[in-house]
């Protein structure tokens, strides 16, 4: 089915010149789409010519719509020899084709050259008339909306949630066809970005058909990658998470969100308290599991592969499939057809409905992160699998079988290892892959989880929920109808067991007396009804409505595996023997780490293993919290083997007191204070002594962990014994990890738990770092120390470069590593720093530790609150009942107060960009980037479309452009300027959801060359200032007549 | 193990002043992170002087790569690398167009050339400014300089636009376009006494008095260079010390309104025929280009320096100007009160100005 699009080219800037007689430039564009190509006249003589152009008509298919990208390319005329390019400008016109997202595309794109950067701009504005599709046979899936965020976006609520969807397409590397050799890197590069494009918006297009296929409008989650496989091929492969997305009409669905939104300060209802009014705490003394479980063993849950026991709870390795498929553990299935029995019919009976719901799919895989409340039921724990493969040449890229069967095979077994923990779903489930010659790694991991079957089977889902995330709870004024819709969706599911929402998810899965892995259980912290782990280890983010105490940090482990070089098989085999020894170490470290904290769950779990010639890196980062709902973390016991050596022992109690002495201060900076504490002070509906009892019996190693104890054998300890020089290194590593400078906090998800007053100051950051190991002969304890420092030496640069920000968060803190060479490790790191205000921070931790009882500061708290929700409240009353006055003095003020991030200026602007000929003069529009899925104190009105953009860059005078940090540095700035640009002519003036995912560096000074190549992606988002949101829907509808007037005279 | 590569890039690039103004003085990176560890940046912050390195190295990229867009401020503006906020492009700018007073003190008036580069060596060892900061400066001189040269209107204005300069450092560069243009010589040993903004003043006399923009905002011409016709009409003021008559009556009009008011009126009458003649002189000879370039010091010579060895105050030498202005209107024969007037309000001007030690 046909659709016609139209480009017009208006003006160019800040060309280069071209010509050095005159210093000048005779620029004219060529505007092709498919096979066609259209040309504006030559505007001779100027660096800023007026080119004006007509309308350019490509009439196309849909389904070239949606596979081609708009190429326009800018060339100098020359009327003697070939005309020179200057540069070209790629432009996605896939956010055209959602009726949704945006309507034109119209603004100044940096010309954008392989070889030289960006060279000066051009105004283009592009536009598509789409004729409606009614063969049922089509190829396309216009209209499909994909969202690189992932929860349910914002100004949506899902209808439905259809599950996994996942396609990959494969083809040649033009940079490895014999042509390369007899082209210029020029058109090489230019081959590649194309061919990339092209994949991408083929890939999109054949996984909207899928969502159009299972009956969904939108892929939320969607997680594109690049193989660059080298001579096997190139490979372009996505997953995501096929949803119906309805759209909330601003002003009456939303409503009640945006006022979640605006309570800045309803940390209060975060104390344990609140959510012990709910009814579901009663002690049972009939019930039949009241049986304090007994502790199995008194290291962590450990499953056993030889020869250690990888201790991690549920994640375990397959690797090279050939090689030992044995490790992957046959018992998994067998314990969840049997699950459920002695949990009680309601237990069996939600997993009846659940199952019934995800069975007919193959991989229930959710690449969700955050939900809606009440969509997570239990979570079981981390679920990965890995497989060693080698590459051979895509023989026909037609048929991708050969990947597609090796992720076909990996998702089994994830599926396999959720099952085996009483799961039947995974969510935040993500693919990667680490390529080194011809081996490649391919990993996935996710969360086994139980969902609530509602979501999978019609339309009751909230987007609410995800919502408040912002505020990370709801205000005092909206807890009792939240409550209330609570307790509808636990009567509608039909449990009186209904969790309460703070800890449900905690709970286990999993069937006690048949568990997965050994795990030390305990009646829950919070409802004192249901059982849960030790430890939580999990891929996604922190549910809002969890209760956590105190704050959370980034945790980090880092681990260097040094290999022997070899090649092939022996190559592969050698990998896949060395992976499970070092997740079991990453493991090991991620524990060691999170009880030095005091906290006892990990969210965003993220463990990375990169292959190089010579050896193998892997990094795990996660942010550690302290769940109430989970037992207090016991302390770490240092055990010597040979405790006869009077010095020895000395030396352990020496190690013992420091790692003590850095749990409490661990405790103090992060604000965990044990909830026993918090609740003797304050009155609570459970009676004192009751309580006390109850934890007393469970938690009196934390108390000891002040005081100088060696006694071994408590059962909440966790015991490292040092009985070799590794394990004193590892302790010693355990202690230099820096402690983060004042006024700074770190995670890799989207917040950190226990911060709420975000401020609008954000700045996300971009962060490369290449290493070489000089000295050649390291062993891994040294590579570990290396490796350990680089880490560090980044984070430290990070806090002071961002000083200014002070007090802030660096969220989303997500490192990458590789080893792009023998003897070189590459860290990258994009992050945001977004400060908060201390002044109510400090108030809301106050609260928090003086609790949040029937006290006379909670009272007036919540009255402060009620007071501001009534006066925001007001606002739309006012403006509905016929006030225009006061309407306009609301509106006026706030542009005032908006100043550089309101998208008013920027409305106004583009409606004249589109009828003003000469846009010069117009200022650039400020566009936010930020790789979390909102802005604080913001409203995001409007989802554009996604970004998806492919760049290479490549120098032959190295030396010239600063060397290989000068080039970098301008590649990075020049990608940002890119994003900003495409979301700019979008209408949008924000990037949500921002990654870079990929980050290719070659470099070889000898010949004063580098290359690099760079992939990012996000969602290109309008976003209002909180304060000012009702004054804006006017203001697009304005900028959108005007735009269709400016068509008219076209 | 060695770092090999080291960037780190925000959205909103938001550069430290502190730094930004160690790359404008031409400090070396490791001098930079010296003097940032002498300054105590690291207090309170759990760094290293690697960590500082690597941020200064960040900075002084970003600023190279912001430096070709300085070049034409306009640019910054509307260009798209880099995303910074409004009020920091002004900090950026203001700063980079800044000069230190002792660097343009020594290139004042000079011809705006490659030799004269060449010897910013010489310059750079003499004042202790960099290099590096001076060629800077110098540049900035040449780019204002080439850019309003072929620019019809005022000259102030002209920068002010071309440039994003605030009104103050336009003036400055105005002043130093106009001395440029005419090379107007400021070197000479008499005139070391005199600073940058002694000069200023003055090339704001000359520019807002003396040129054809100052009659007339739209003509054509621009005010970088001195009215020719009036220049001409300056000889006829010769006619004050050529015609004896005229002369004695000018003194005995002046010295009768000076009786009494001031210390050094002996010395005023007895110097009368003298002062009167150097700056008359000095008006006749404008037409001359190579007397032009010498007119502060014609001024220093003529009148200020034979004033100063008779130790007249500030205030005797305003009132001997004053009554020497005004006395010439009452003068029957002189017929050029007009000229006159417009060539005495700058002279007088200028040597009050100068008029200090």
């Amino acid at each position: 089915m046909p659709g016609k699009l139209k480009a017009k080219i208006v003006a160019g800037r800040h060309l280069p010149v071209m010509d050095r007689a005159s210093d000048l430039t005779d620029a004219f564009v060529e505007v092709k789409f498919g096979n066609t190509t259209f040309k504006t006249d030559v505007y001779p003589k100027s660096l800023n010519p007026q080119w004006n152009s007509e309308w350019f008509k490509f009439e196309v298919d849909d389904e070239d719509l949606q596979d081609e990208p708009l190429q326009i390319t800018v060339l100098d005329h020359d009327t003697y020899s070939a005309n020179d390019a200057i540069g070209k400008v790629y432009i996605d016109i896939d956010p055209l084709l959602s009726s949704e997202a945006a309507t034109v595309i119209s603004g100044w794109f940096p010309i954008y050259d392989t070889i030289h950067g960006i060279r000066g701009e051009i105004n283009v504005l592009v536009k598509v008339d789409l004729f409606n599709d009614l063969n049922r046979f089509r190829q396309s899936s216009c209209g499909v909306k994909f969202f690189c965020t992932t929860s349910i976006p914002r100004c949506y609520r899902a209808a439905l949630v259809h599950g996994f969807v996942e396609e990959l397409v494969v083809n040649e590397d033009p940079e490895y066809q014999w042509i390369d050799r007899i082209r210029t890197p020029r058109a090489s590069n230019e081959a590649r970005q194309r061919l990339i494009s092209l994949m991408s918006g083929e890939l999109q297009r054949k996984i909207g058909l899928k969502v159009l296929e299972m009956g969904g409008n939108a892929v939320v989650g969607y997680l594109q990658c690049f193989d660059l496989e080298g001579e096997s091929g190139l490979v372009v492969r996505a997953i995501g998470t096929a949803c119906t997305l309805d759209k909330l009409i601003p002003g009456t669905g939303s409503n009640t969100i945006t006022h979640t939104n605006t309570a800045p300060a309803s940390n209060a209802c975060n104390s344990p308290s609140k959510e012990i009014k709910e009814p579901v705490f009663s002690e049972d003394p009939t019930h039949p599991l009241s049986v304090p479980p007994t502790p199995l063993r008194t290291l962590p849950p450990s499953s056993s592969p030889p020869p250690f026991s990888p201790s991690k709870p549920c994640s375990r390795q397959s690797s090279s499939s050939d090689t030992d498929l044995s490790l992957t553990p046959k018992m998994g299935m067998g314990s969840g057809i049997s699950v459920g029995k002695e949990a009680g019919p309601l237990k069996t009976l939600l997993r009846q409905q659940a199952q019934s719901a995800l069975e007919q799919r193959e991989f229930p895989f959710f690449t969700l992160t955050c939900f809606p409340p009440g969509f997570l039921v239990h979570i079981g724990g981390v679920v990965s699998a890995r497989s060693v493969k080698l590459l051979d040449r895509i023989h026909n890229p037609d048929e991708p079988e050969t990947r597609d069967a090796w992720w076909e095979e990996i998702r089994q077994e994830i599926k396999s290892h959720a099952k085996a923990l009483g799961c039947h779903a995974v969510v935040g489930y993500s693919e990667s892959t680490t390529i080194c010659e011809e081996v490649c790694i391919l990993s996935a991991s996710g969360t086994a989880a139980m969902l609530n079957p509602r979501f999978m089977r019609e339309g009751c889902l909230d987007a609410g929920g995800s919502d408040q995330r912002l505020s990370r709870q709801p205000p005092l004024g909206m807890v009792g109808s939240e409550r209330a819709e609570g307790e509808v969706s636990s009567s509608w599911l039909g449990f009186d067991d209904a969790s309460p929402p703070s800890c449900g998810f905690c709970h286990i899965p999993y069937d006690e007396f048949n568990m997965p892995f050994p795990a030390q259980l305990t009646y829950c912290y919070h409802c004192r009804r249901q059982k849960v782990p030790d430890v939580l280890f999990t891929t996604i983010d922190l549910p809002a409505e969890a209760a956590v105490t105190g704050k959370g940090c980034l945790i980090q482990a880092r681990l260097c595996r040094t290999k022997k070089k070899a090649q092939g098989e022996v190559n592969a085999t050698a990998i896949s023997n060395l992976l499970p020894f070092m997740e079991y170490e990453l493991h090991t470290q991620l524990m060691n780490k999170l009880k030095l904290r005091c906290m006892n769950a990990l969210f965003g779990l993220r463990i990375q293993i990169s292959v190089g010639e010579n050896m193998l890196l892997g990094l795990a980062s996660a942010t550690g919290v302290y769940l109430s709902a989970l037992p207090a973390p016991g302390g770490i016991q240092i055990a010597g083997k040979t405790p006869s050596d009077l010095s020895y022992d000395q030396h352990i109690s020496t190690m013992q007191k420091r790692i003590n002495d850095t749990i409490v201060m661990n405790k103090e900076l992060y604000n965990i204070h044990p909830p026993e504490c918090i609740e003797e002070v304050v009155g609570s509906p459970i009676p004192d002594r009751q309580r006390s009892r109850l934890f007393r019996s469970t938690s009196e190693s934390s108390d000891e962990l002040s005081e100088l104890d060696l006694s071994h054998g408590k059962k909440d300890a966790f015991v490292l014994e040092i009985d070799d020089t590794d394990a004193v290194e590892d302790i010693q590593s355990l202690l230099t990890d820096a402690p983060m400078p004042a006024g700074f906090y770190s995670c890799n998800t989207e917040v950190m738990p226990g911060i709420y007053n975000w401020t609008s100051g954000l700045q996300m950051f971009t962060s490369v770092r290449v290493y070489r190991l000089n000295n050649a002969n390291l062993t891994n304890q040294g590579l570990n120390k290396i490796f350990t420092d680089l880490c560090e030496n980044l984070l430290k640069s990070l806090y002071f470069k961002l000083r200014s920000m002070i007090p802030c968060c660096l969220c989303h803190l997500n490192f990458t590593v590789a080893v792009p060479e023998e003897e070189l490790i590459q860290v990258a790191v994009t992050a945001v720093a977004m400060s908060f205000d201390k002044e109510t921070q400090l108030a809301a931790d106050k609260a928090l530790n003086e609790g949040s009882g029937e006290n006379e500061e909670q009272l007036q708290f919540s009255m402060e609150l009620c007071g501001e929700s009534t006066s925001s409240n007001n606002q739309p009353t006012a403006k509905a009942s016929g006030l225009p006055e006061s309407a306009m003095t609301h509106s006026s003020s706030r542009v005032s107060s908006s100043e550089r991030c309101s998208p008013l200026p920027e409305v106004r602007s583009r409606s004249l960009r589109s009828t003003r000929s000469l846009p010069c003069g117009a200022p650039v529009t400020v566009v936010k980037m930020t790789p979390l899925s909102f802005l604080p104190m913001t409203r995001i009105v409007k989802y554009l479309g996604i970004i998806n953009m492919f760049f290479i860059r490549e120098t032959t005078s190295l030396r010239e452009e600063g060397g290989v940090s000068g080039f970098l540095h301008s590649f990075i700035a020049e990608v940002f300027a890119m994003v900003r640009a495409h979301v700019a002519a979008l209408g949008g003036n924000a990037v949500v959801s921002y990654s870079m995912k990929e980050c290719v560096f070659m470099e070889n000074p000898n010949k004063n060359q580098a290359q690099c190549l760079i992939n990012v992606s996000g969602d290109a988002v309008i976003f209002v200032r909180e304060s000012d949101q009702e004054a804006i829907p006017p203001l697009i509808t304005s900028g959108q007549t005007s735009t269709t007037g400016a068509d008219g005279t076209t | 193990m060695s770092v090999e590569l080291d960037v780190f890039v925000v959205n909103t690039t938001i550069m430290d002043e502190e730094v930004y103004q160690l790359w404008l003085d031409g400090y070396t990176v490791n001098d930079a992170v010296k003097v940032r560890m002498e300054g105590g940046v690291l207090e309170g912050c759990e760094a290293s002087a690697e960590v500082l390195h690597s941020d200064t190295m960040d900075q002084y990229r970003t600023f190279q790569m912001c430096e070709r867009l300085l070049h034409s401020p306009v640019k910054l503006a509307n260009q798209l690398l880099f995303q910074i906020p409004p009020h920091r492009q002004v900090m950026l700018i203001e700063r980079y167009y800044a000069f230190d007073s002792v660097f343009v003190r020594e290139v004042l008036g000079k011809k705006l050339s490659k030799g004269t580069k060449k010897d910013l060596d010489d310059v750079s060892a003499k004042t202790g400014v960099t290099l590096k900061s001076c060629r800077r400066q110098f540049d900035n001189f040449k780019r204002v300089f080439k850019v309003v040269e072929e620019l019809k209107g005022p000259l102030v204005e002209n920068i002010r636009q071309h440039f994003l300069l605030s009104d103050k450092l336009a003036r400055d560069y105005a002043a130093i376009v106009f001395f440029a243009n005419n090379r107007f010589e400021t070197g000479k040993k008499k005139l070391h006494y005199l600073t940058f903004q002694d000069f200023a003043f003055c090339a704001g006399q000359l520019i807002s008095n003396w040129t054809v923009g100052a009659l007339d905002n739209m003509v054509e011409d621009m005010d970088v260079d001195l009215e020719k016709e009036f220049l001409q009409d300056l000889k006829e003021l010769k006619i004050l010390i050529t015609d004896r008559d005229l002369l004695d009556q000018h003194k005995s009009l002046v010295c009768t309104a000076l009786r009494g008011k001031t210390k050094a009126f002996n010395e005023m009458e007895a110097n009368f025929k003298n002062l009167s003649r150097g700056l008359v002189n000095i008006a006749a000879k404008l037409t001359n280009t190579k007397e032009v370039r010498d007119f502060f010091i014609d001024l220093v010579e003529k009148f200020i320096e034979p004033c100063r060895s008779d130790k007249w105050t500030a205030g005797d030498m305003r009132l001997y100007l004053t009554h020497y202005t005004n006395s010439a209107h009452v003068l029957d024969t002189f017929k050029h009160q007009v000229v006159w007037d417009r060539y005495m309000g700058v002279i007088k001007s200028c040597i009050l100005k100068m008029y200090h030690d």
